[in-house]
């Protein structure tokens, strides 16, 4: 390897250097490269041809330039001749300006790519190795598409140098795992196999890493690797401490090929031939034993080294999960090390043998460290080790340990780290359900949890408690008393509260018989923790109440007293005033019966995936989870491929007055279903799941439905009004959301996202504008697991409420064909300035479900506001209305164009009335990247154009806005000022109105 | 299977990235501050792995500067813990004392050492084996570090 910093002279760049550590500020710095810059650049133009040393000491202080932080634009073509000189130095430095400096040059890559053909060619091994290095740091799929198929033949060739085909293997790996296609398998697979056989280490070494890798892909092609693998791995293991020369690493022989090995070993089961499994066996039953015996030094890189090999040996006999023996001796040896004074040693120890403890043979052996466990879960002082601690006993546990781990976990609870807290209590919520053996032990370790963590009880433990609970009668009374007598202490916390209110309500019965815990008693502890609650928790708290009346008559004057109050009857938010409202009037309208009947116990839960472990398991993989969440936001789905170019004829044949009649003929709104008084509520009662938990779709799904805290914006929903606001007429169309400005804004430069998103709802938008026409693909998302009924999407423009039409649902939702053609919807027109098509959607949206709507756009002419979109469903029996603006703005409809610079002046000088130009200066509210600036003008819509501003800084584009009545030319120019932080913006077009439109939406983008 | 390797000093100043999985410019350097914040809020008492998102952070420091290799859950820490070390073995002999200077300056030359070994780990080059068995682990300098132009460290880092 030579060296730049010693020997070999390149004087002048040692120099160079020095000069630049030398510089006070960064000015001179500056100077000084640009000084240099201008030297390398007279150099390099002169007329003297330069000899190899001074280009590569050219070459050299440009990359060196480069790797300070600066732009080299030249110097490229010296680089690459430096590949062709015959000097290693020379083309080792050519080489290394080629992989920092890549780019995509068509005619230099051809060029390189020459050189490196020669350079492989030449049967010089160091001048291939470079070759062979370049492609792999480069990597890039041209360099694969040019090279992929002759590197397998280099590295199987017999002349090929040692050097030559580790480095060849090394490039292949690289180039399979960049674009897989591109690596032929072929005759030289089986060839590569044997190179497990080499004489050489470093060969073996990298084409372990080569078939490990391929072998994933193709198992059987590499199957004869096994016995190759085994047979060296017996050879080094066995070999003694100095056999193997350079590849002893502190008396370790080849610590990183050994573990290469067992790591190969691992993509194939246990070998089926017995001669070659016994030596295997034999192998790993050497490293366990040399474990035992003392170290041949007492350098900790010697232990380290084989302790490597160690853990990857247990992780082998793991893997095969069928030698009861070696497993039994794997565990004692980790048990060893959970008492190192090591922290490394004693995490990974903990590491491996969480997997152990879930095989059979050796879940036993593992048991017996349960102790040692406990105690570093106590005392350990990293929290990663208490961590592996944690998840240790939770692999560990088992019936007869049950007890005791989950006693252990609580009392770690109280003092863990908040980081951990969440997990161990989903971990011992899942431990006291699974070993349960009374319900009734189960019971008191969740109400310990609750206490002593009750911040980290997420709702799917308590849920599933209550589940319990409800299922099995013999812990139904045990229950209630303990929930009563936790109850009793002055502070406790408020998921305790929801537990108990909720089991009190199912089953207070149970305990009423006990003067201490009378009816009265049970509601005025409930209720005296009622105005610390917060709303949702009071919204069940009413629930309870209301059970009360039915299960205990004598209360019901207490309790309707209680719910009478002003603080509940005219309670400012919406869910505690309705289920206020609406359990007076139930208890005071509806007879025993019927109440008894409303009311009756919850009907058991089905049997289902405990939704705690699922919650475990969602926490373990945060990959996977946050890919899901991905796929969510992103609703650019399945069925937006096909065909999806709006027809012109399509769009624009009918005439806005034909669609107005049109309109008018449609059914008028229903009229609203049932009557008034107290019928109508009864109906309303068993219509809303969030109203009465014991009548939702299915027990669970209410359940949860009664605890989603109402949105903030739905409006008041009073028992009342007779007409549920299913068809809103078109002039209630609210005023948009706070927000809605803003999210527009995000649209102004991209067509695709997440237009909305709340609790309940998710909107998605894709759109595509082509002239003066577009589609957009609206998508809907239900987040909860209720069905939306009544939905109904509406385009409205706000300017022109009178001529707007209204395209929701017209008819009653039973009624309506679940999807309707293109004939049946309607068209919403401006008359002067958008058009808008929209289809419908289906009235009801299922939980998790997500419906897509579909609007095809005409402009017509100029148009300043966006249109409005109006969303309205009912959701759980509340009507929810929200109005947002729909990302359509003028800017839409530009297209691009490409001008000359001379052109763009003169149309520029054309345009020059002072009404015509708009301009605005600004702050930057982003950083100032010409990158993203450039995407964001192209998103805009305008073309961008190269060479037109004297200033390279500045950016200039130029676009026409296509309506259907006129089209309007724009030319813009943005200057920014990077000290400054600002921008000036600058647009002119022939509309007045909408220079300063456009100046305006473009402006809020930077 | 090893996802990058990161040389990294105190300052959060990156001397050294490779990544063997593509990594987007400016993600890049959002993952070098959380991974040398995580480091760098370790106690020595401390193991050197940390579960960091999906994968794991394996760490040594030499001096002010930590050596961070991200991994995949199916990687042996142990091997790649002491293969830093190996490494660094390496550029010590290379570099006759290496400094976090050297590493800064001279990174070009490491492109070409770096890449001898390039991908998972090798074993390793002959020369380093003269000095393996000469090289005492107590030698390793770990005196504070005295900063070059506030940037780079001329100690010893190994």
């Amino acid at each position: 390897m030579p060296a730049v910093s010693k020997g070999d002279g390149m004087r002048g760049l040692a120099v160079f250097i020095s000069d630049i550590r030398n510089c006070k500020s960064k000015e001179a710095e500056i100077k000084r490269i640009n000084k240099e810059l201008a030297n390398i650049r007279s150099k390099f133009k002169g007329d003297k041809a330069l000899d190899g040393y001074s280009k590569k000491k050219y070459v050299c202080k440009l990359l060196f330039i480069f790797l300070l932080g600066h732009d080299i634009d030249f110097g490229h073509m010296e680089a690459v001749n430096l590949l062709s000189s015959n000097k290693y130095t020379e083309k080792q430095i050519g080489y290394l300006f080629i992989s920092v400096l890549v780019n995509s040059n068509s005619e230099l890559i051809r060029l390189i790519n020459n050189a490196i053909k020669n350079d492989l060619a030449s049967r010089n091994p160091t001048f291939m190795c470079l070759a062979l290095h370049c492609i792999a740091n480069v990597g890039s799929r041209e360099m694969g598409e040019a090279f992929a198929a002759d590197i397998p033949r280099i590295l199987v060739a017999g002349d090929s140098m040692d050097s030559v085909k580790q480095s060849a293997a090394l490039c292949l790996l690289r180039l399979y795992k960049a674009s897989p296609d591109l690596v032929p398998m072929g005759e030289w697979t089986a060839r590569v196999v044997h190179l497990l056989n080499d004489q050489h280490m470093g060969v073996v070494t990298a084409a372990v890493s080569l078939i490990t890798c391929l072998c994933k892909k193709n198992p059987d092609d590499f199957k004869t690797c096994i016995s190759l693998a085994v047979s060296r791995l017996s050879r080094i293991v066995s070999s003694a401490s100095t056999d193997l020369q350079d590849y002893t690493y502190y008396f370790v022989p080849a610590p990183w090929l050994s573990v290469k090995l067992l790591r190969l070993l691992q993509c194939y089961p246990p070998p089926e031939d017995a001669a070659v499994k016994g030596r295997l066996v034999e192998c790993l039953e050497t490293v366990l034993n040399k474990a035992q015996e003392p170290p041949k030094s007492k350098k900790v890189q010697h232990s380290n080294a084989k302790n490597a090999i160690l853990f990857e040996t247990i992780s082998l006999i793991i893997h095969y999960d069928s030698e009861p023996n070696l497993l039994v001796r794997a565990c004692n040896q980790l048990g060893q090390f959970l008492q190192h004074r090591e922290t490394n040693l004693r995490y990974l120890a903990l590491e491996s043998m969480c997997t152990l403890a879930s095989s059979e043979f050796s879940h036993e052996a593992v048991k017996t460290h349960i102790d040692t466990v406990i105690n570093a879960l106590k005392t350990e002082r990293d929290v990663s080790v208490r961590q592996r601690a944690a998840d240790l006993l939770y692999a560990m546990c088992d019936r007869s340990n049950a007890k005791q781990i989950v006693s252990e976990m609580l009392r770690y609870l109280e003092t863990a780290d908040y980081a951990i807290r969440e997990e161990i209590v989903l971990k011992v919520a899942i431990l006291a359900e699974k070993y349960a053996v009374d319900y009734s032990w189960y019971v008191d370790t969740i109400l310990n949890l609750i206490r002593i963590a009750g911040d980290y009880v997420s709702e799917e433990v308590w849920y599933r408690v209550l589940q319990i609970v409800t299922n099995r009668d013999d812990v139904q009374g045990y229950a209630a008393k303990t929930v009563f007598e936790a109850l009793q202490a002055p502070a406790c916390h408020e998921n305790m509260v929801k537990v108990g209110g909720y089991i009190l309500g199912e089953f207070g019965n149970l305990i009423a018989g006990d003067p201490r815990s009378s009816p009265p008693v049970q509601f005025s502890l409930l209720h005296s923790k009622f105005h610390l609650c917060s709303v949702a928790t009071r919204a069940l708290l009413l629930s309870t109440y209301i059970k009360f009346i039915n299960l205990f008559p004598e209360t019901k004057a207490t309790i309707q007293a209680v719910l009478r109050a002003g603080s509940q009857l005219r309670n400012a938010d919406v869910e505690l005033q309705q289920r206020a409202v609406e359990y007076l009037t139930l208890s005071s309208v509806a007879s025993t019966d019927v109440l008894a009947t409303v009311l009756e116990e919850m009907p058991p839960f089905p049997e289902r995936e405990s939704s705690i472990l699922a919650k475990l398991k969602r926490k373990k993989g945060p990959g996977a989870g946050s890919a899901l969440d991905d796929g969510r936001r992103d609703p650019s789905s399945n069925d937006i491929n096909g065909g999806v170019e709006p027809t012109p004829s399509t769009v624009s044949t009918p005439s806005p007055s034909a669609d107005l009649l049109g309109l008018r003929a449609a059914p008028p709104p229903a009229a609203p279903p049932a009557s008034a008084g107290a019928g109508n509520l009864l109906v309303d009662v068993f219509d809303g799941p969030a109203a009465q938990p014991s009548l939702g779709p299915t027990p669970e799904e209410a359940f949860l439905s009664e605890l989603e805290p109402p949105a903030p914006e739905s409006p008041m929903a009073l028992l009342a009004d007779p007409a549920p606001a299913a068809d809103p007429g078109p002039e209630d169309i609210g005023p948009p959301i706070p927000e809605a400005d803003e999210l527009l804004n995000k649209f102004v430069c991209k067509n695709n996202g997440v237009l909305f998103e709340n609790q309940l709802l998710q909107i998605g938008v894709k759109s595509e504008f082509r002239q003066n026409l577009g589609r957009m693909y609206l998508f809907y998302g239900n987040k909860t697991s209720v069905q939306f009924q009544n939905f109904s999407p509406t385009v409205v423009h706000p300017g022109d409420l009178q001529t707007h039409i209204l395209s929701g649902p017209a008819q009653p939702p039973a009624s309506r064909p679940a999807s309707p053609g293109w004939p049946s919807s309607s068209w919403g027109s401006w008359l002067t300035q958008l058009a808008v098509q929209t289809k419908r959607v289906a009235a009801q949206v299922d939980g998790g479900a997500q419906v897509q709507q579909v609007l095809n756009i005409e402009c017509l002419r100029d148009f300043l506001t966006p249109p409005l979109l109006s969303v309205r469903f009912r959701y759980g029996g509340t009507p929810q209305a929200l109005t947002l603006k729909l990302p359509v703005t003028i800017n839409k409809f530009f297209q691009p164009t490409e001008m000359a610079a001379q052109d763009f002046f003169q149309r520029w000088k054309q345009l020059s009335l002072p009404q015509q130009e708009a301009q605005k200066i600004f702050k930057a509210n982003h950083p100032m990247d010409a990158e993203v600036t450039k995407a964001k003008l192209l998103g805009f819509g305008s073309a961008l154009l190269d060479n037109v501003d004297p200033n390279p800084e500045n950016f200039v584009g130029a676009g026409i806005i296509q309506t259907k009545a006129l089209q309007v030319g724009c030319l813009l120019r943005l200057e920014p000022n990077a000290q400054a932080q600002m921008y000036r913006l600058t647009l002119r077009t022939s509309k007045e109105p909408v220079s300063r439109h456009l100046c305006e939406l473009l402006a809020q983008q930077f | 299977m090893i996802k990058f390797f990161l040389m990294v000093n105190k300052q959060g100043q990156t001397r050294l990235s490779k990544y063997y999985e593509h990594v987007d410019i400016n993600k890049r350097t959002l993952l070098e501050t959380e991974v040398i914040k995580s480091c760098l809020s370790r106690s020595n008492e401390q193991c050197s792995f940390i579960e960091y998102k999906d994968f794991k952070l394996i760490y040594r420091q030499y001096a002010a500067l930590f050596i961070v290799v991200g991994v995949n859950d199916t990687e042996n820490e142990m091997a790649i813990y002491e293969f830093i070390h190996n490494f660094v073995e390496v550029l010590d002999e290379y570099f006759s004392r290496v400094s976090e200077l050297d590493v800064s300056f001279f990174n070009t030359v490491f492109h070409g050492t770096w890449q001898a070994h390039s991908s998972p780990y090798q074993e390793p080059i002959d020369e380093l084996h003269k000095i393996c068995s000469a090289l005492e682990p107590q030698q390793a300098c770990f005196s504070p570090d005295s900063s070059f132009k506030g940037a780079a460290s001329t100690t010893p880092i190994y």
